[in-house]
């Protein structure tokens, strides 16, 4: 019994030691797991004893002084410019900066159009922007930059708008000078099968403005991506963005989607050839058809007819439309023209396009509205698109919105931003920077002549975190001679002047007398300022908003000499225009309409529910406008103004509503603002004539047509004191005398 | 490979021998004992509570070898860097291809190692320090290891980014120190390089290098041919530099960490223009002399001290006709300091300049300045062209003082958060290859510029674009009811007078009780739910149902009875052109109780609006879902334990996500229904508006700002009280009841 207990132990102990051993096995490589888990976390890179006494990588004394080399930077940099050529050209080396510093400063120049010369409508249209521009000048001695007359968007061999023999013909120029400052502007290059960045010409050291544009070739900091734009694409104002709200959830019908060609065979085919892999049917939406060019039946795989088929199921239009992020694969080349077309549709891009240089690439921040891609990792896309949460959806798709407004709708927009490109450059220390060029709204409406301190401007306040200035400089508009004391503009001055936040008066002399001597004007307890706006003693009407330099604040109110306002409306109204310091503040609203009749757009002074204009004889803005209405707007719009003598606060409305995409501000009851002319008055004044009121209305069109599109937008409202007319005692109400007007 | 020769056998490779050494200790001691006590015959019961004893025993020592194997680690890990095996490189081993001036992200690196990846983080693997040697033993470096890099490669390990996992890791940093050039023998740094057991062709390896170059020309890329490593340079020229490849790092100054320079307020300083560094060529010398002869006490122009010893003390001094000044403090004196490229175009004086928050004026032609793929330049600097030094002193007048005062704070930030340790530089220069890798979960341009006061203050609406968006979808009416039935009927029968509306959501809230049947609901024309809910809670009504389809949701209370239809549309029509603020009826105000030192709710008739009361109020659907699940802090728990001040959290939410006042639409009335008691109706009670002030201080703390604006106006109909016919007004019945 003994000696059978005995073994029945050993081999339980046996049988426990060995599951000991196993069960001992297994928690070690649970604990190797644990352990290398912990790996991770604890310090790999010892930290050494010696850690101290390591040492430092360079000499404090060597990186002071590492300036020995002899070679004069004079030389070097004269030298430079033989080596970094062609290929390697920087603006430092292959631009001739001498020729923008003249007097007329950033000119671009156009070749004449040669006998018998064909030029692309698309061509034409970009000619035409550069025409049109502030910067056009037909003396090329004055030019900084020169565009050819030569058509060289499209250098595909195989296209009928090829031109050929560019080479010999550019070198007959006498201003070609090896391209240097010149501008050549380019769709397609290279041709079947390779697709190459050749242009079949020598460009030299001109600046190529170049769609599709391969990083590898790009010359950064010298040549400028522009988008693929179709020759519908307009000249000018150009389609606004599809978006016209922001639903939340933001998710629309479909995720993903993608319709286009397939090539077979070829360069691009790849990306397009596998796009069919991430097509769920459901809310991926990836269709290719084989269908196009002539022999692709030749080429045709197993997948074509099926995947022909699933194309016709879809409409291109109503996928655009209902799709939230949308495929921009690249075509043969790099860029495709569903770039744009997704942009403005508000549909997110998620670009599949390796080595492309996206469009502005310099000045864009490009990964806040499009999704990059990898061509490499398809299979990938799905699921990131999945993941981008609802806050970053609405913020992508606003900001596609805000791209394309501001640098896309039109071949004017795409002109000028690539010649503000350049000139950014080439003035680089007064230039914008990456925030202007992308927060609203948008880089071509900031000067930097202006200032290049982003608080000056009426639009950043918010995302610098600040508010605008306390203070207000008045600006009237004086148009009759002084003769009695008891003018309106003397009541106007005094008015003006009660208001706590008025800091200096400026009195804009714009009459056919030459302006009286200060002690004509009452003392005042601001200092008065008397400007002369006329030119060559003749009245300018548009130098009402010169960008005076006396301007000290940011606000401005602006008034007619014969303005009837009192000092607590004054206030009032700049309260408001603190809280909305981009738009324009006043009292006088007017409004526009489309006369469907004349087919044309009119004008109305009469009272509606609405409003789109608040004249600029009682209103605030600031006072950057008066630098956009004068060097933004082109001078045959203020010609218009001052050979009118009319309009000039219509254009102003125009102008701001075109910066902003909104409506002014009317502020409380007030609508009069001056007092009806009396039949006695010697001279009546000039907006009670019937001419002058057929003239605004002739306004309205013009300036829609040069803006492309109609800035002008209405409100219906007003903005009133809070307890404006509320039954509550007078000594309660700060703006009481209000409710009296 | 000798190269494989590695002493750092650390982790999980050590355990298991260390395990062993323990197991064959401990089976011996256990086998003995037990033995022993058969051997003597003591009964089965107490072999087994042995047998069980040893086995807890066992289970506890399976765990103990480890503390002691990390405690091993530990002091493993206290080691000189002069323990590191040494590799000899032979004679013959290849030396990589130059660097590849085409190589981009899509070409040269392979994003298969990156992979996809939820947290979009690229994992970085550092190898282990090794010492080369050449055939003769002569080390490849002079310094070898340099307190720089270490620090460096010591942040990256404790950083997120770092794997010790080879097999996961998308980027490699080689422990081979290449931070100054000049220290390097070039060929055998490039076969050394080689001779990495990942380094195949040098694919998504990151070289550091600061000093680049050696006389007499100076590259302006590192000379060690690195195939297709990416490289993180400090003097890249537009040349040599590979955009969307090459990161662009500053030259480190190791004087920022023996001096101290405090953050000085921006402003004016007593030099408008300095010139502190010493071997500045004699041609921009005389230049800058020119300069100083025009414009005087402007301008400092300082230089080496000619009578002090070299050594540490020259490298702190600097000198002006005999008058000796401290370096780097005399920088903070200065609003511009001249950082001139000297044989290098990376200077480390850029760094010194910064710290002093000095505006650095940069004269480097085709230099690429540090981090500028995501750092903007022209908000901290002035960059000139060097051919126009002699228009430096116009040019920098020009610059309006206010822009100067940001460059100066500009300066210090990018400082502190780009230039300040190695640590800043390893992580940035990390950080931007992580954007280019994960570009959808790229840092922000505000992210990476914006100083920490600006991000503080300044707001990004989410909902930035001015649109005005089209009347035609009209309005969802969301009525948060508990029990007041007849008012409810009466509210619902007067909103669906409103044009505009296009569903009625009625939140039942009571779960007591069942809502009416459906034939006792006021006839509508608009589709009518009622949502019933789980919690009597006042967040409920700022759910964002799926039932709300439209982009405006009107909020309104079951006693709100007295707003008229005229008066709800013209609301909404405001709401169209205000679509990212809150647009209502009732205004409240919040003021500074100078007495108590603390904010104070205002329910009086008064001038100004900071809030409208969701009582009756339309706003953007998205507000729902900011208020639903990205409310700070536990205010959302606290207005629902208190039953109070949901709308005054509504207005902190939108107010300090917009930067935006709400618009009170409409004249004032009193906002009592006529059949509520003071003792029913919840606002009226006066531990109520205690209480209302006391969430004002609350949110206050939680936002750690007060976001609410003040404003004096609100809005009316263009013609309001005008004498114009009744008729012919779009919002004729405004203010009547």
């Amino acid at each position: 019994m003994q000696a059978r207990k005995k073994y029945v132990l050993l081999g339980l102990c046996m049988c426990c030691w060995l599951l000991l051993y196993y069960w001992g096995g297994l928690q070690e490589r649970l604990l190797g797991l644990i352990t290398h888990k912990r790996g991770e976390v604890a310090r790999p890179w010892p930290s050494w004893l010696d850690r101290d006494l390591l040492p430092g990588y360079a000499d404090q004394a060597e990186l002071q002084n590492d300036g020995g080399s002899g070679d004069s930077p004079r030389q070097r940099r004269q030298s430079w410019a033989g080596i970094y050529k062609d290929s390697r050209c920087r603006m430092d080396t292959c631009f001739d900066f001498a020729r923008c510093q003249g007097q007329s400063g950033f000119r671009v120049y156009i070749y004449p159009p040669e006998k018998g010369e064909r030029v692309s409508e698309s061509y034409h249209k970009i000619l035409t922007s550069v025409v049109e521009s502030r910067y056009y000048t037909s003396d090329p001695r004055e030019a900084c930059l020169f565009v050819l007359g030569i058509d060289t968007l499209d250098r595909d061999q195989l296209s009928t708008q090829f031109v050929p023999n560019v080479d010999e013909r550019i070198r007959g120029y006498p201003l070609w000078n090896d391209g240097r400052n010149h501008v050549i502007f380019n769709l397609y290059s290279g041709t079947w099968p390779n697709y190459t960045e050749d242009l079949g010409f020598n460009v030299g050291q001109a600046i190529l403005a170049k769609a599709s544009l391969n990083t590898e070739h790009f010359r950064p900091g010298f040549d400028i991506s522009i988008p693929l734009f179709s020759k519908e694409h307009p000249q000018k104002g150009g389609e606004r963005g599809w978006l016209v709200r922001n639903t939340v959830p933001p998710r629309r019908k479909y995720l993903l989607m993608f319709k286009g060609k397939r090539y077979l065979t070829g360069i691009g085919s790849d990306t397009r050839n596998a796009l069919h892999h991430i097509h769920n049917g459901k809310d991926i939406v990836s269709l290719t058809t084989c269908r196009h060019g002539k022999d692709w039946e030749k080429h045709k795989d197993t997948r074509c007819d099926h995947d022909n088929q699933e194309y016709e199921r879809f409409d291109y239009q109503e996928l655009l439309h209902n799709s939230t992020f949308c495929l921009v694969p690249r075509g043969r080349r790099l860029g495709s023209f569903r770039f744009l077309e997704s942009l403005q549709a508000a549909c997110i891009p998620v670009l599949l396009s390796n080595g492309w240089e996206l469009p502005f690439s310099d000045v864009i921040q490009w990964n806040q509205a499009v999704i990059e891609g990898d061509e490499r990792l398809l299979l990938q896309v799905p699921s990131t698109v999945r993941a981008v949460g609802i806050d970053r959806v609405l913020a992508l798709r606003q900001r596609t919105q805000m791209l394309w407004e501001a640098y896309f709708s039109s071949v004017d927009k795409i002109v000028l931003t690539t010649l503000e490109i350049i000139k950014d450059r080439v003035y680089s220390h007064i230039s914008r920077n990456k925030f202007m060029w992308n927060a609203l709204p948008g880089g071509l409406l900031v000067l930097p002549e202006y200032s290049t301190h982003l608080a000056h401007y009426p639009f950043y306040y918010l995302n610098l975190g600040i508010s605008p200035g306390q203070e207000f400089t008045a600006v009237i508009h004086a148009t009759s001679p002084l003769v009695s004391q008891s003018q309106p503009i003397m009541k106007l001055l005094q008015v003006v002047s009660k208001s706590k936040y008025c800091s200096q008066i400026i009195i804009l002399w714009n009459s056919e007398k030459p302006p009286p001597h200060r002690s004509k004007w009452p003392p005042m307890p601001v200092p008065l300022i008397i400007t002369d706006g006329r030119r060559k003693g003749s009245i300018q009407t548009s130098s009402r908003f010169l960008p005076h330099a006396a301007i000290e604040t940011e606000a401005v109110l602006s008034l007619d000499e014969d303005t009837v306002l009192l000092t607590s409306e004054i206030d009032f109204a700049f309260h408001v225009w603190r809280s909305f310091p981009e738009r324009i503040v006043g009292y006088p609203p007017r409004s526009h309409f489309w006369d469907p009749v004349k087919k044309a757009w009119g004008y109305t002074s009469k009272w509606t529910n609405e409003y789109s204009i608040v004249l600029t004889g009682a209103a605030f803005y600031h006072r950057y406008y008066h630098h956009l209405f004068s060097h933004y707007l082109p001078s045959s719009l203020r010609a218009l103004v001052d050979r009118t003598s009319n309009c000039e606060d219509i254009l102003m409305n125009f102008l701001v509503s075109s910066v902003t995409n909104l409506p002014p501000i009317k502020v409380a009851q007030r609508k009069q603002y001056k007092e009806m002319p009396t039949l006695q008055g010697t001279k009546t004044a000039p907006w009670v004539n019937p001419e002058h009121f057929t003239q605004r209305q002739e306004c309205v069109s013009t300036f829609a047509s040069w803006f492309g599109y109609m800035p002008l937008v209405h409100s219906q409202f007003r903005l009133d004191p809070v307890l404006f007319k509320d039954h509550v005692s007078v000594l309660r109400k700060r703006y009481k005398d209000l409710e009296r007007v | 490979m000798c190269a494989s020769v590695k002493y750092g056998s650390r982790g999980p490779a050590l355990i298991p021998r260390m395990k062993t050494k323990y197991r064959i200790y401990y089976i011996t001691l256990f086998s003995v004992v037990l033995l022993g006590l058969i051997a003597t015959g003591i009964y089965y019961i107490t072999l087994f509570s042995v047998v069980l004893l040893g086995l807890i025993a066992t289970g506890m020592f399976q765990f103990w070898p480890h503390s002691i194997e990390s405690s091993a680690e530990w002091s493993l890990d206290r080691r000189s860097v002069h323990d590191a095996p040494l590799v000899r490189i032979p004679m013959s081993s290849p030396i990589p291809e130059r660097g590849d001036l085409s190589c981009r992200m899509h070409t040269c690196f392979d994003v298969y190692r990156c992979g996809y990846n939820p947290k979009n983080k690229i994992k970085v693997y550092i190898y282990p320090l090794q010492r080369f040697v050449d055939e003769v033993g002569v080390p490849i470096s002079s310094t070898g290891l340099s307190r720089e890099y270490n620090d460096l490669l010591s942040a990256i390990s404790d950083s997120d980014f770092y794997t010790d996992d080879v097999s996961r890791a998308c980027l490699f940093i080689p422990s081979i120190d290449v931070l100054n050039q000049n220290s390097l023998r070039i060929r055998e740094t490039a076969q050394a390089l080689a001779m990495l057991p990942r380094w195949d062709k040098g694919m998504n390896h990151l070289l550091f290098n600061m000093l680049p170059g050696g006389p007499p020309d100076y590259n302006t890329a590192l000379d060690v041919p690195r195939d297709r490593a990416l490289l993180a340079g400090g003097g890249f020229s537009t040349w040599t530099y590979r955009q969307g490849y090459d990161v662009s790092i500053p030259v480190y100054s190791p004087l920022s960490v023996e001096v101290d320079l405090p953050e000085r307020q921006p402003g004016p300083r007593r030099y408008f223009i300095l010139s502190s560094q010493t071997a500045i060529h004699r041609e921009y010398r005389v230049e800058l002399e020119r300069l100083k002869e025009e414009n005087g006490e402007a301008l400092l122009l300082l230089d080496k001290c000619s009578n002090l010893s070299q050594g540490l003390a020259s490298v702190r001094k600097r000198c002006y006709k005999g008058q000796v000044y401290d370096y780097p403090q005399i920088l903070q004196e200065s609003s511009f300091c001249v950082v001139l490229r000297g044989a290098r175009l990376g200077q480390a004086t850029l760094s010194d300049v910064l710290q002093a928050g000095c505006v650095p004026v940069i004269m480097a032609d085709s230099y690429i300045l540090p981090f500028s793929e995501v750092l903007d330049w022209k908000r901290a600097s002035v960059v000139i062209p060097e051919e126009k030094l002699p228009e430096m002193y116009t040019i920098l007048k020009s610059i309006p003082h206010r822009q100067v005062e940001e460059m100066q704070r500009q300066a210090r930030w990018f400082w502190e958060a780009y230039f300040s340790s190695m640590k800043a530089i390893g992580m940035t220069t990390l950080q931007i290859i992580n954007d280019r890798i994960y570009p959808y979960a790229a840092l922000t341009y505000e992210e990476w510029n914006n100083p920490p006061v600006v991000k503080w203050t300044s707001v990004n609406s989410p909902l930035f674009l001015p649109l005005i968006p089209p009347r035609s979808p009209g309005f969802t009416a969301v009525v948060l009811t508990y029990d007041r039935i007849e008012s409810l009927f009466r509210v619902i029968t007067e909103i669906s007078k409103v044009p505009s509306l296009a569903k009625l959501l009625v939140v039942w809230n009571n779960q007591n009780k069942s809502p009416p049947e459906e034939s006792l609901w006021p006839k509508v024309a608009v589709p009518l739910k009622v949502l019933r809910t789980k919690e009597n809670k006042l967040s409920n009504r700022f759910f964002p149902f799926d039932e709300i389809e439209t982009e405006a949701v009107l909020a309104i209370d079951d006693d709100i009875i007295m707003l008229t239809s005229d008066e709800l549309q013209f609301g909404y029509e405001v709401w169209r052109e205000f679509p990212d603020r809150l647009v209502g009826y009732p205004g409240r105000l919040h003021l500074w109780d100078h007495e108590m030192g603390k904010w104070k709710y205002e329910s009086e008739w008064t001038n100004e609006v900071s809030m409208v009361l969701t009582g009756a109020a339309f706003y953007h659907k998205y507000f729902n879902y900011l208020y639903t699940y990205k409310m700070p802090g536990d205010i959302k728990n606290w207005v629902d334990a208190h039953m109070n001040c949901e709308d005054i959290a509504m207005n902190f939410l939108v107010a300090n996500i917009t930067g935006k006042a709400p618009i009170k639409v409409t004249p004032r009335k009193k906002f009592k229904c006529p059949e509520c008691t003071a003792i029913d109706g919840l606002s009226l009670d006066q531990t109520h508006m205690v209480e209302r002030s006391e969430c004002i201080n609350k949110f206050a703390s939680v936002f750690a700002t007060m976001p609410l604006k003040v404003v004096e106006h609100r809005a009316d109909p263009v013609l309001y009280k005008d004498d114009f016919p009744e008729k012919l007004k779009s919002f004729p019945n405004i203010g009547s009841l």
